[in-house]
């Protein structure tokens, strides 16, 4: 699964349960989106004047800080922040909250990849009638184009996760191996790593339906097309034949460590260089520094390599966007926390504590891009990928049941990377299960 | 009927307002315990069968589709799949834990072991160890990386398969299992033969008989009905596997497929793929193939029994 957040592990033991015993706020608010713009930050305005208390489900901890600020900024507010689980474990929450009508939060953290799924059972409040849409342009490319997938606004970017070349600068010295540019380099490189040491290998890879559309993505590939219910699903385009040809040669010649991410085993690979890179998101730079501080000065950044020579295009990777739940019964305060923490000062503080944001502003800010990390000797990492943001290839779609196809990626596709199986043959596999469930929740796909 | 009660037959209005006092009172006793029943056991599988006879989607809310659901688990190949997957687990696993079960009961009824008492406990602690903990000590010592088969690996300088590849990511599984429940069937086994009169083994003294004898003529005998029920809880716990599963899927993804066991198969359908009404379908068809089953293990054991 595709894992936006850098802290999301370290999250894992701090979880906190009882999602569904969230007290509702008794308070009164405007509940009802007014249609204009004006009339609805003079709403939310109104409703931060008049206070109340909000609960907000996320699972990013630099959100404390925003919450914090944000309740000394506006003293008659409440935040509730609570941590309901990570991922897919917080969308059954919201799910079942949702499907019961009782103890829906105001504010939920989605990733982008979950998004679509929400916004089509018309669970996200659209926040068009906040002039949301009007944030055109605040946001790189990416990002916008996931929340505003399918027409409307259903939840503003947090943070993204445009791709990049993270690897181990003293393992890559020492044998003497180039920086790939292009994906053939980088399976090249891959050889002769683990040539030059068997125990080394140049990246890890078990199956992780999040890279794997990631590299579709940036090859070119569009296998979901989705217009309101009707869906296309087809791995055999150019661009998903193309990324499945290179990888195949990389699982065939066992040159991808079988290690799974977030696994014990694979920090400790990065720690001692026998993983050498990762070709990642963006906030892969904040859990560096934080998990695998013994690599400290070892790992610098280069661009995400090519499916063409001399070409620029990337992808994104994960990452997380707040949207307010229809049911919210204080939707006003909810979008006046949102704007804050989104597009307000609420980045400044998010920036401070590593995320790495979604806003051109702070991208093309030369202070942020001219930050330079110890922990990447010197390396000024945030031009790479700020670069990377702005160049994230147009145009993709993610499936309004993307969380369940990524939740069988591992009993299709994945079976390449333990049997005989091709990886053409998953995707085929992958495709059809997923059409077959779309089609049972009364979808149409491929029809 | 009581002899009290008047001969005339003009008293059958009495009669009647007597009997329906009478079924009053006895509600008012059993009515607590009713009502605790009839929320704790029965609610629950009304309410799957309630669901199970829907269909709720994405795109067009929820319909009532009859037996739809029965039918599409009747063809559905991953729900076989898993079923006779735990069904293997079944014939192969549970016979080798109550063999082993069974074999340490009888070393320590024998009298003969020394230091009895710590084995009754060292063999019964891993049972204290819950399945959790135990699934994740294991899955770290199964790791070729760094786990203890890979340390086994560098030391030895050999290649030990890994047992978390998909062929042998069941018996490796097996095995946790074993571990986890021979300590619990052998106090079953050792509880039954405590209570076998030592008169029965001086009578055996006495006829001289051997050892093997004893346990083959008195002891085995003696525990059947023990055996019975220890095979019953087991084909019950291989039919609802899930624990183990469920935690080694995060180290070996590719071998634990989401369908690996039938209840590991309910819970991805209800909880990534919010097909409750499906998944609820699969809950009571597995309850009732279980419950067959276990009818037919209790039948054939008393039958023998008697």
């Amino acid at each position: 699964m595709a894992r936006s957040t850098p802290w999301r592990r370290a999250l894992t033991a701090t979880l906190t349960a009882g999602a569904l015993a969230v007290p509702l706020a008794a308070c009164s608010g405007g509940a009802d989106a007014p249609a204009d713009s004006g009339e609805a930050t003079a709403d939310a305005a109104s409703a931060l004047e008049e206070g109340g208390e909000i609960t907000v489900w996320a699972w990013d901890p630099t959100l404390e800080s925003v919450a914090k600020d944000f309740e000394a900024e506006h003293p008659n507010v409440t935040v509730n922040l609570e941590n309901v689980g990570t991922g897919n474990d917080q969308y059954t929450a919201l799910q079942n909250a949702i499907a019961a009508g009782d103890g829906v939060p105001d504010v939920a953290q989605i990733e982008f990849y979950a998004l679509p799924q929400f916004a089509l059972s018309d669970a996200l409040t659209d926040l068009t009638a906040y002039g949301a849409d009007q944030l055109d342009g605040t946001f790189t490319p990416g990002p916008w184009g996931a929340v505003t997938q399918g027409g409307g606004v259903h939840a503003l970017p947090t943070d993204s996760g445009p791709m990049a070349l993270f690897y181990n600068k003293r393992v890559f010295d020492k044998y003497d191996i180039e920086v790939p540019t292009t994906w053939d380099e980088y399976v090249e490189a891959a050889r002769k790593l683990h040539e030059a040491d068997p125990k080394a290998y140049l990246t890890n890879d078990v199956g992780d339906a999040g890279f794997t559309t990631s590299l579709i993505w940036q090859a070119g590939g569009r296998p979901y097309q989705v217009d309101g219910t009707d869906v296309t699903i087809d791995f055999t385009d150019a661009g998903s034949q193309q990324f499945a040809d290179t990888w195949q040669t990389m699982i065939d010649d066992e040159l991808v460590a079988p290690v799974g991410s977030w696994s014990d085993e694979w920090y400790q690979g990065l720690s001692d260089g026998s993983i050498a890179s990762l070709v990642i998101g963006a906030w892969m730079r904040g859990n560096l520094e934080s998990s695998v501080p013994d690599a400290s000065g070892d790992w610098a950044v280069a661009p995400m390599p090519q499916w063409e020579d001399g070409g620029q295009a990337t992808a994104e990777n994960g990452g997380s966007s707040l949207a307010v739940p229809a049911a919210s019964e204080n939707a006003d305060l909810a979008w006046a926390f949102l704007e804050y923490a989104t597009v307000g000062d609420g980045i400044a503080t998010r920036v401070d504590e590593g995320a790495f944001p979604a806003t051109t502003a702070e991208l093309e800010d030369p202070e942020f891009r001219e930050q330079e990390f110890e922990y990447f000797g010197g390396q000024k990492v945030n031009e790479v990928l700020a670069d990377s943001a702005s160049q994230v290839a147009e145009g993709w779609q993610y499936l309004p049941f993307q969380v369940y196809a990524n939740s069988i990626f591992n009993d299709t596709v994945g079976q390449a990377y333990v049997s005989g199986t091709t990886l053409t043959d998953g995707l085929a596999a992958w495709q059809e299960q997923s059409a077959t469930f779309g089609n049972d929740q009364g979808f149409a796909v491929n029809q | 009927m009581t002899t009290t009660s008047p001969p005339t037959t003009a008293s059958t209005p009495t009669v009647v307002h007597r009997r329906s006092r009478r079924r009053w009172t006895g509600w008012m006793f059993v009515g607590p315990f009713m009502a605790v029943f009839a929320l704790v056991f029965l609610a629950p599988i009304v309410y799957s069968l309630y669901l199970s006879v829907f269909r709720t989607q994405m795109v067009g809310g929820t319909t009532f589709v009859g037996l739809d659901n029965y039918a599409r688990a009747m063809s559905d190949p991953q729900f076989w799949e898993g079923l006779g997957r735990v069904s293997l687990f079944l014939v192969v696993q549970v016979p080798i834990m109550l063999g082993i079960a069974l074999l340490v009961a009888l070393a320590i009824d024998s009298g003969r072991l020394y230091g009895k008492s710590f084995f009754r406990i060292s063999i019964f602690m891993p049972y204290a160890v819950p399945a959790v903990v135990a699934s994740l000590m294991w899955g770290f010592m199964y790791g070729t990386r760094f786990g203890l088969v890979g340390n086994l690996n560098e030391a030895l300088g050999i290649s030990l398969p890994d047992p978390l590849s998909p062929g042998l990511v069941l018996a490796s599984i097996g095995n946790i299992v074993t571990w986890e429940f021979v300590g619990y069937n052998m106090l079953i086994f050792y509880a039954a033969l405590r209570v076998v009169p030592h008169s029965l083994y001086e009578a055996a003294e006495i006829d001289g008989a051997g050892q093997w004898r004893v346990i083959g003529a008195i002891k085995l005998p003696a525990i059947r009905g023990a055996l019975v029920i220890a095979t019953i809880f087991s084909i019950i716990g291989s039919f609802q596997l899930f624990n183990e599963p469920s935690i080694l899927q995060s180290l070996a993804p590719n071998a634990i497929t989401t369908a690996f066991t039938p209840n590991l198969y309910a819970y991805s359908l209800s909880f990534s793929g919010q097909q409750y009404n499906y998944s609820a379908t699969v809950a009571i068809i597995m309850g009732l193939i279980t419950m067959v089953i276990a009818y037919v293990v209790q039948l054939r054991g008393m039958r023998k029994e008697a």
